[in-house]
């Protein structure tokens, strides 16, 4: 009765269809509950002269107005690097950046107050851009490097040579619930905060920080996100810090909710990437030497900046090897919100930049980028070490190209392309295919861990909780089938219960597409003790009833919702009946189980090591057809297909891919972010902000997945699948920079990230002025952007 | 101040009265007054203990500016004094406490607070409760319920739909709607009349296949 492997729906499916899902601003309002806001920066960067709200205290419904003077902790935090302030003190690194903390009984009050405070601030010269701070050599955290061989040299020697630099921009998170806190508090200063959060331990470390509490004091309980993507990791904390402080100082409920507006203007996003590569090839188009320099826009400050420069400069072989690699990167200050994690986590920008320099190869040989590909592919017996020292096990790479090569009709349309390209004086259309490798396991190996509590109760129904965080990507329905598989029971049976920090202590964020690995692990395991004890009583049992076997627990079997023992299988206990029988010999129905991830480790001081515990892996065909004069993009077919090992659910994993694929396909198309000269985001709502909506779907979209049931390192055998498909979407960029190649006849184009409609008509326009650019001979690389 | 309210209250009532429900003179004279009374609620079945708008003040004490407004929703007659500037959205959650439908962007962009008015798919954070006197509103818990699912909600479920869940009371009103609306059959004409919901986690194709699949069997 193995429900693992199985379509499941969502273990929250009726309460979405039905509106019953409890998100936290549908939860009741206490009588004496605060609505709680705040008024930030107004300058990108600024000495803070004064702040006064005396008028805004005066306003009837207004109850406190707080700076960071009123934090009773340390003001200063960060998940790496200790330099955020929850409230500004002299100083302000980005427009919005909190200054006073409101709270008041009324919207309206709160709206009244937030105009009533007064702020003289003198305005500073921002660093709004990377060059900006490149040219202040203004960086957060040290420079990181990765090298293998002697790419110096073999850019000297080689025939064929490219430099130039991909811009990558970023990508607003877009979580239709945003972000939002309600705080109540309890006796002796101790505080329950829920908190629409992927990391709720870290909302727990940070408030006891702030607040000068101890963590103890601090329960931090989430239900779940309506949507996260990375935006809830540590972006999350201001909102509930501010909640916190008002419920702490005022001892009365308070709520935060960000309205939509806010939200994009005041958080952090994706990191925008200037990167500056040097790349040697030969005549086949293989690189012989990759030397990059990696610019990660990390805002204001470090956040996750770390973290996510070191995923792209893991992630910049992608699925290639690269013999000479020297990767370096940094991570610029500016003054925008501190950029965060998002869904790729770095990854998705270090892919771009290969995936680009690929483009670019193949369009200076004049080939066709698909043999470019396969002629730099990660092998399976050799040519299988990444640029880090990690060997691929089962590289299903070479398998999936040729795969999806066939099932997507790549050769031949490659044909079409051409012929409608030729004839078209209209259109033009692209075809690329694009691979995705991505290392699975937070690359801080510290994180790879889990613990996970299950209860048993005497009807013989279960509750378990881990760290992990749902945001709809389904890792309790996941987490829900290990367990019922594990003793063998219908799911109805379990329910995975409301995430709290009060039941699973210093857990990690449910981020880096790990929870379902790590939670569910660490969950099995809790089940596997169990069952040890249960086997014991069952083996007794069996003893007492069946003359002369003896009591043997390793011959129990938990089966299709009984116990018996595997020499006598005609003698079965029913579930229930021994989860009684456990209770009446007084052994334990609960357990806690841990996981900690083995045999992964990374040294940044050599730039080695082996990082994941293994890849994902997944090969995307996307053809476009662009107008040639509007620029105008339409995505006409995509064909994916996934290695994701055995799965545990493959309707929610086909979810993932395809909900995946359509935010990638965002971030490199129309999801553009527009600021002022003054560093305030124009592009703040969904009129300006063009995320994928139902018509952007390509009209045919073909999703597939390998067999592979060699990732015996993982739970049950699943591969994680959150953020790899995101990658994918990178497949319609290269189409469109494939489509250029045909516009610029033997240029090699410029395209930068996102390929906005006015970006393609601006490279369309550009290419239709410009000569041959490219130097096909010498020494002197050619320059492309 | 109570005084002044409670004759500021009757004597906008009876403006409004005269002039059949809202004048722009009343709405604009009552801006910038404080806050907005519920009546008591017949029942009460579905109401928060007090909304995040009345709880500074006294509620025995009408505020002044609320306008009385009867609204059905889900069958059941709903009849309170609210402020003119509420929206239909902000008084199904805030005021009646009825929270399937979901705020996303409040500006009319993203289709999260999609409900039915008297049968046609409206955003309700951007029309005025005021505006709906007398009106059928249907939200999400209308449509079906979880012992008593519609059509629509059990195939949401079977083509697992939603990811997160926020927009997906929107996206099944709007689908409702569809349903009695002139739409044609094939996928193009889905994905235009859907095109005003969006869906962050990118379950578009799931939703079209379950739209399919109820137009499918109708």
């Amino acid at each position: 009765m193995s429900v693992v492997g199985k379509d499941m729906p969502h273990d929250s499916a009726v309460g979405h269809v039905s509106g019953e899902s409890i998100y936290i601003d549908d939860m009741p309002s206490a009588k004496n509950e605060l609505l709680v806001d705040f008024v930030g920066s107004p300058v990108a960067c600024g000495h803070i002269k004064s702040v006064d709200y005396s008028e805004a205290l005066k306003i009837k419904g207004v109850v406190a107005c707080y700076t960071y003077k009123d934090l009773p902790g340390i003001n200063k935090f960060g998940p790496i690097i200790q330099d955020e302030v929850l409230l500004c003190e002299d100083h302000s690194s980005f427009i919005g950046e909190p200054i006073v903390v409101i709270a008041a009984e009324t919207r309206k009050a709160l709206a009244k107050a937030k105009k009533a405070v007064k702020l003289v601030v003198e305005e500073l010269e921002p660093a709004l851009s990377i060059d900006a701070a490149i040219k202040k050599q203004d960086f957060l955290d040290k420079t990181y490097r990765i090298a293998r061989g002697d790419a110096e040299r073999v850019l000297k020697e080689a025939k064929h040579k490219l430099e130039g630099t991909c811009i990558i921009g970023g990508q607003e998170h877009f979580y239709l619930e945003s972000q939002a806190a309600l705080v109540v508090p309890g006796e002796y200063d101790q505080l329950v905060v829920h908190s629409s959060t992927q990391h709720p331990s870290e909302i727990q470390q940070v408030l006891a920080k702030v607040l000068g509490l101890q963590q103890n004091q601090v329960v931090v309980v989430t239900k779940r996100m309506g949507g996260g993507f990375g935006g809830k990791e540590s972006q999350a904390t201001h909102p509930a810090g501010m909640a916190a402080l008002v419920a702490l100082k005022t001892k009365r409920p308070a709520r935060i909710i960000y309205t939509k507006d806010d939200d994009m203007k005041f958080t952090g996003k994706r990191h925008p990437f200037q990167n500056n590569f040097q790349v040697a090839f030969d005549d086949n188009g293989r690189i012989l030497a990759l030397k990059a320099h990696l610019y990660a826009d990390g805002g204001a400050a470090a956040d996750l900046s770390t973290a996510v420069l070191g995923r792209a400069i893991t992630h910049i072989d992608n699925a290639y090897y690269i013999e000479h690699a020297d990767v370096v990167g940094q991570i610029c200050k500016t003054n925008y919100p501190p950029t965060t994690a998002f869904r790729g986590f770095g990854g998705p920008q270090g892919v771009a930049t290969i995936e680009s320099i690929v483009q670019d190869i193949a369009a200076y040989l004049k080939k066709d980028p698909l043999d470019v590909r396969l002629a730099n592919l990660y092998g399976t017996t050799e040519r299988n070490t990444t640029h880090y020292g990690q060997l691929l096990k089962h590289n299903t790479l070479p398998q999936l190209f040729e795969e999806v090569v066939g099932s997507s009709d790549y050769r031949n349309r490659r044909k079409l392309v051409d012929k409608f390209n030729s004839e078209s004086r209209t259109h033009l259309k692209g075809l690329a295919l694009t691979p995705v490798k991505f290392g699975i396991s937070f690359t801080n190996t510290m994180l790879n861990q889990a613990n996970a509590l299950v209860n048993i109760y005497l009807d013989g129904t279960i509750q378990v909780s881990t760290g992990a965080t749902e945001m709809g990507q389904g890792v309790n329905t996941n987490i829900k089938m290990l367990v019922a598989d594990e003793f063998s029971i219908d799911p109805k049976c379990v329910i995975v219960m409301t995430t709290s920090t009060e039941k699973n202590n210093n857990t990690s964020a449910t981020a880096a597409s790990s929870a379902t690995d790590l939670n569910g692990s660490a969950a099995v395991n809790a089940c596997q003790k169990i069952k040890r004890s249960m086997a014991e009583v069952a083996a007794r049992h069996f003893d007492r009833v069946e003359t002369g076997i003896g009591a043997f627990p390793d011959r129990i079997v938990f089966a299709d919702g009984h116990i018996y023992d595997e020499r006598r299988p005609h003698n079965k206990l029913k579930w229930q009946e021994l989860v009684a029988m456990s209770y009446r010999e007084r052994v334990s129905l609960g357990e806690r189980g841990y996981y900690a991830t083995q045999g992964i480790g990374f040294d940044w001081s050599k730039g080695q090591g082996s990082p994941f515990l293994y890849f994902t892996c997944g090969c995307c065909v996307a053809e476009v057809v662009i107008d040639r004069f509007t620029g105008q993009m339409k995505v006409e077919r995509v064909d994916i297909l996934m290695d994701i090992g055995k799965s545990i659910n493959p309707g929610i994993n086909r979810g993932q891919v395809v909900g995946g694929f359509v935010q990638g396909m965002g971030w490199v198309t129309n999801e553009e972010l527009k600021y002022s000269d003054k560093g305030a985001l124009l592009s703040y709502s969904p009129t300006t902000y063009k995320i994928p909506n139902i018509q952007d779907i390509p009209a045919a979209l073909h999703c597939n997945f390998i067999d592979n049931p060699n990732n015996t390192v993982n739970v049950r055998g699943s591969k994680a699948v959150g953020e790899p498909p995101l990658l994918l979407g990178l497949a319609v960029w290269a189409a469109v920079k494939d489509a250029l190649v045909y516009a610029g006849k033997g240029q090699v184009p410029k395209l930068n990230l996102p390929a906005t409609g006015e970006e393609i008509l601006m490279r369309l326009t550009e290419l239709k002025k410009t000569t041959l650019a490219v130097k096909s001979k010498g020494k002197e690389p050619a320059k492309i952007s | 101040m109570a005084e002044k309210n409670r004759e500021d209250s009757s004597d906008m009532q009876r403006r409004a009265d005269k002039a059949g429900g809202v004048t722009r003179r009343s709405f604009l004279r009552h801006l910038g007054a404080a806050g907005i009374a519920a009546a008591a609620l017949p029942g009460g079945a579905n109401s928060k203990d007090m909304t995040s708008e009345e709880k500074t003040l006294d509620t025995v004490v009408p505020i002044a500016g609320a306008m009385p407004v009867t609204l059905v929703i889900n069958k059941k007659k709903h009849a309170l004094k609210v402020d003119p500037r509420t929206t239909l959205l902000d008084c199904i959650r805030e005021n009646l406490a009825i929270t399937g439908t979901k705020k996303g962007c409040d500006h009319g962009q993203c289709g999260a607070c999609t409900v039915h008015v008297n049968g046609r798919r409206v955003n309700s954070c951007l029309t005025l409760a005021v505006m709906h006197d007398g009106d059928e509103i249907t939200t999400i818990e209308g449509l079906g319920q979880p012992d008593n699912l519609h059509p629509l909600q059990s195939a949401f479920i079977d083509c697992d739909a939603y990811q997160c869940g926020y927009c997906t009371s929107g996206q099944l009103m709007s689908a409702a709607a569809l349903l009695n609306e002139p739409c044609g059959h094939s996928v193009d004409d889905i994905r235009e009349a859907m095109s005003g919901n969006i869906c962050r986690c990118g379950a578009y194709p799931n939703i079209i296949a379950a739209i399919q699949q109820v137009r499918a069997k109708a």
